[in-house]
Order: C-alpha cells, then sequence, then structure tokens
C-alpha cells in the first residue's frame, strides 16, 4: 500500500515535469498550425487558415492550370507558376499582390482584369481568404 | 470511394462476405499450423510425439482440409446464385470502352439508343440494371469495386451483367486492363439515386442541350462552333454533331471532366480546353494554345452551363 503511494508520487513528478519541458513546445507547434509564421505582417491574412487553402486548392483542381507547390499533381502550364508566390509583386501582371486583391483574383479574376483566361471559381469568400493565405507562405 | 470492401449493392455485398469468410478463416488455419509448426520444433521430442499420430495426420491432413474446403465451395455456390439477377432488368445501359474515356448509351430492349452521355453513368436504387459491355478500340475492363466485380470490354464482343445499388450514392468505378498510356486515367463515377430523382434526371437529359442563357455564353457557343469543336463532339441541338469524342450536350450536369480525372467546374473546362494534351498526353483531343483568355472563359461559361 505505501509501495504503491510512494510510486503514484513519483510518477506524477515525472509527468509534471515533462508537461513543464513541453509547453513551449506545444506553443510553438500551435503557432506552426496556423502557419502564417514565416509570411510579413503586411501579407497575413486575418483569420484565414493556409491549411484550409490547400485543401480547398486541391479541391478545386488550381492545379490543372498552374504549379503549385505543396499540392499533388498540381503542375499545370496554362496560368504561370505559382512558386514562390508570396515573394510575386504584381498578380496576373496586373494589381498588387495583397492579401483582399488576391483574396478577390482567386475567386473572381475576371472582375479584376477583364481579359484573363482564368475564370470565376466556386470557392466561397471565406475559402478564397483561406487560399490567399496558403499562397502567401509560398515564398 | 472505391472498394470492394465496402459494398453498396446485393452484388458486390456477397463478395465482401466470401472475401472476410476467407481472410479470416485462412488467417485461423495458418494460426493454427504455426502454433503446431512452433510446438513439434521447439518442445522436446517425447512431448510433441502425439503430433505424429496416426489420427493427428489422417483427421488434419486429410479430413480437415476435405470438409474445410467443401464447406467453402457450397457457401461459394450459393453465393454466385445470388449474383445472377434472374427477370426483366429496369434498364439497360451499353458502356463502349474508348481509349481513355467510356462512352455510354442508355438503350432499350431492342439495343437501340435513347440516351447518349459519357463518363458517367446514374441509375436508380434498389433495381437491377443491365450492362452491356463493348469497346471500340483495345481491351478494356469495367469495374466498380463498390457494387460488383470486373468484366472485361472486348473489341468485337459484347459482355453484359447486371447488378444493383443499394444505397443512393457516388461510387467511381475504373478501367481495369491495360489500355494504353492513359488507362490510369481512364475513370467514371456511377451515380445511384432515389427512382423519382433519376426519372428527373434521365428526362432533363434526354433534352436538347439547353440554350445559352447569357451573351457571354452565346459567345462561348459561337466559339465552340468556329474552332471546329463539333468535328468530335455532339451538342444536341447545335450544328455540333461529331461522334469521336464525348457527347457534351450535358456536360455542365457532370461531377468530374475528361473520364473521372477532374473535378468539373469553369477554371478545369478551361484548363482541359487549354492543355488536355499535357493533362492527359496522348489523348485524342488536341490542346487549344490559340485561344485567347476571354475566349476560352467563354467556352467554359458555355460548357458549364450545359445543365
Amino acid at each position: 500500500m505505501v509501495r504503491s503511494h510512494t510510486n503514484g508520487q513519483a510518477d506524477g513528478g515525472i509527468a509534471r515535469s515533462w508537461r513543464h519541458a513541453a509547453t513551449p513546445l506545444i506553443m510553438l507547434l500551435g503557432l506552426a498550425a496556423c502557419d502564417q509564421v514565416g509570411v510579413p505582417a503586411q501579407q497575413r491574412v486575418i483569420g484565414a487558415d493556409p491549411e484550409a487553402g490547400r485543401a480547398a486548392i486541391a479541391a478545386v483542381a488550381c492545379g490543372i492550370c498552374h504549379v503549385i507547390p505543396g499540392i499533388r499533381g498540381a503542375n499545370g502550364i496554362v496560368g504561370p507558376s505559382l512558386a514562390g508566390f508570396g515573394q510575386r509583386q504584381l498578380i496576373g501582371g496586373v494589381a498588387p499582390n495583397q492579401p483582399s486583391v488576391l483574396a478577390q483574383w482567386v475567386k473572381d479574376a475576371p472582375s479584376i482584369a477583364p481579359n484573363t483566361g482564368m475564370p470565376e471559381l466556386p470557392l466561397t469568400e471565406a475559402q478564397a481568404r483561406d487560399v490567399a493565405a496558403y499562397l502567401f507562405t509560398l515564398r | 470511394m472505391q472498394s470492394a470492401l465496402a459494398p453498396g449493392g446485393p452484388h458486390a455485398e456477397s463478395v465482401a462476405s466470401l472475401s472476410w469468410a476467407m481472410f479470416i478463416g485462412a488467417g485461423l488455419i495458418f494460426f493454427l499450423v504455426m502454433s503446431l509448426t512452433a510446438i513439434a520444433s521447439l518442445t522436446d521430442a517425447d512431448r510433441a510425439r502425439w503430433l505424429s499420430g496416426r489420427a493427428v495426420i489422417i483427421g488434419g491432413g486429410i479430413i480437415f482440409p476435405i470438409v474445410t474446403l467443401s464447406a467453402l465451395l457450397v457457401y461459394g455456390l450459393l453465393l454466385s446464385r445470388n449474383l445472377v439477377m434472374a427477370g426483366t432488368p429496369a434498364l439497360r445501359i451499353e458502356v463502349v470502352g474508348e481509349q481513355f474515356w467510356w462512352r455510354v448509351h442508355y438503350v432499350d430492349s431492342s439495343g437501340a439508343p435513347h440516351l447518349v452521355t459519357a463518363n458517367e453513368i446514374r441509375i436508380p436504387i434498389g433495381m437491377p440494371i443491365e450492362f452491356i459491355l463493348k469497346s471500340n478500340d483495345v481491351i478494356h475492363s469495367f469495374w466498380v469495386p463498390s457494387l460488383a466485380g470486373k468484366l472485361d470490354m472486348i473489341p468485337g464482343r459484347v459482355n453484359s451483367y447486371r447488378f444493383a445499388a443499394e444505397r443512393p450514392g457516388v461510387y467511381r468505378g475504373q478501367c481495369a486492363e491495360y489500355c494504353g498510356a492513359q488507362h490510369a486515367l481512364m475513370a467514371f463515377y456511377l451515380i445511384a439515386m432515389d427512382k423519382t430523382e433519376f426519372d428527373a434526371w434521365y428526362a432533363r437529359q434526354s433534352e436538347p442541350a439547353p440554350d445559352p442563357t447569357t451573351t457571354f455564353q452565346a459567345r462561348g457557343k459561337a466559339l465552340f462552333l468556329e474552332n471546329g469543336c463539333g468535328a468530335c463532339h455532339t451538342i444536341r441541338g447545335t450544328p455540333a454533331e461529331g461522334k469521336i469524342g464525348p457527347d457534351l450536350s450535358h456536360i455542365g450536369d457532370r461531377v468530374s471532366l475528361a473520364a473521372g480525372t477532374f473535378p468539373n467546374n469553369a477554371g478545369t473546362l478551361a484548363g482541359w480546353i487549354s492543355s488536355a494534351q499535357h493533362l492527359k498526353p496522348g489523348n485524342l483531343m488536341p490542346s487549344f494554345g490559340n485561344l485567347q483568355g476571354e475566349e476560352l472563359r467563354a467556352i467554359a461559361a458555355y460548357l458549364g452551363g450545359l445543365k
């Protein structure tokens, strides 16, 4: 009875110290999950989730026209490669590469550039912001 | 979802239960044999002597296999009797394999086509459907794993079988016989739906293609015809009457493009038209790199509107 009691205490102590060590790690992981970490402040899309954007890019199959790092099978040749897109100055060669403009562009490019080949796409506003957030992580 | 172990109808359920019976049975027998082997090799000879007794040899070596395999045979035959669906099928669908897509005809009992479509098959649930399988070029194989086993499509020969879907859903099918460079991108979707929904779909599909509703779509229609798309594709109710490629009369209503390869939206339609040879090299559709961006969008808008 006494033995098991002391064992219990020892185990609890070890578990506690582990938790202390893990706290900063868990916080880091938490940051990594919303993952706009390497993205400069002016390109952060508030409340958007790059991971959800990645899923939306795969579901809409943006890769049929674009090379997109991180998306399986995205090797299109119709539009430009999106590798390093976060560093790109202009979207489609016509509009500044900023969060609000990009979110509008990915959903409805012709509203910004009427002669573009990129059609209106079946994305919600929120999805468009997620997609923009993902594209800004491509550096 | 595409798995013979996730059955969506009686045909596939029989196959799945036979598979499970065999997996589990074979697993148990394997475990038994390995245990006996361990006893024979790890314990000392005197204690394992009973293993070489006449009763064990005859019982385990002759009687057990005969009983087990006979039972399995009877079970298998009973199951395969369930696979043959008697009576008149609710629907006859002729599917013709092409490199690398599926031509789909809903036919009457004489074989005359009533409705032509491609790369997507819709059926009502709970009724036996007859599939009549042909090929126009090389050997393909028709396979919807969640609904039934595969059956080859052989040039110059007609194969047919019947199966049903129990639950509504979207079932993926796949060519299961290597047929050339793009065999891996030769898939389709079989959509099982309630009878009333199916009837509404069938009536809609039997109509000619709808007219463009916007000026942008009308421009797309004109461009479609000017660029010669009608040499290979049919859009019923327009001068486009080509038979080489898939019928596009109601393409906007399908869930996929390029034989189950891409989701169907304005972006994938435009991308496919512009770079079909890059996306699926060796298929018969050329890449239309001659189109302006806006023209490409107009054609995609027209096709997407063909519900």
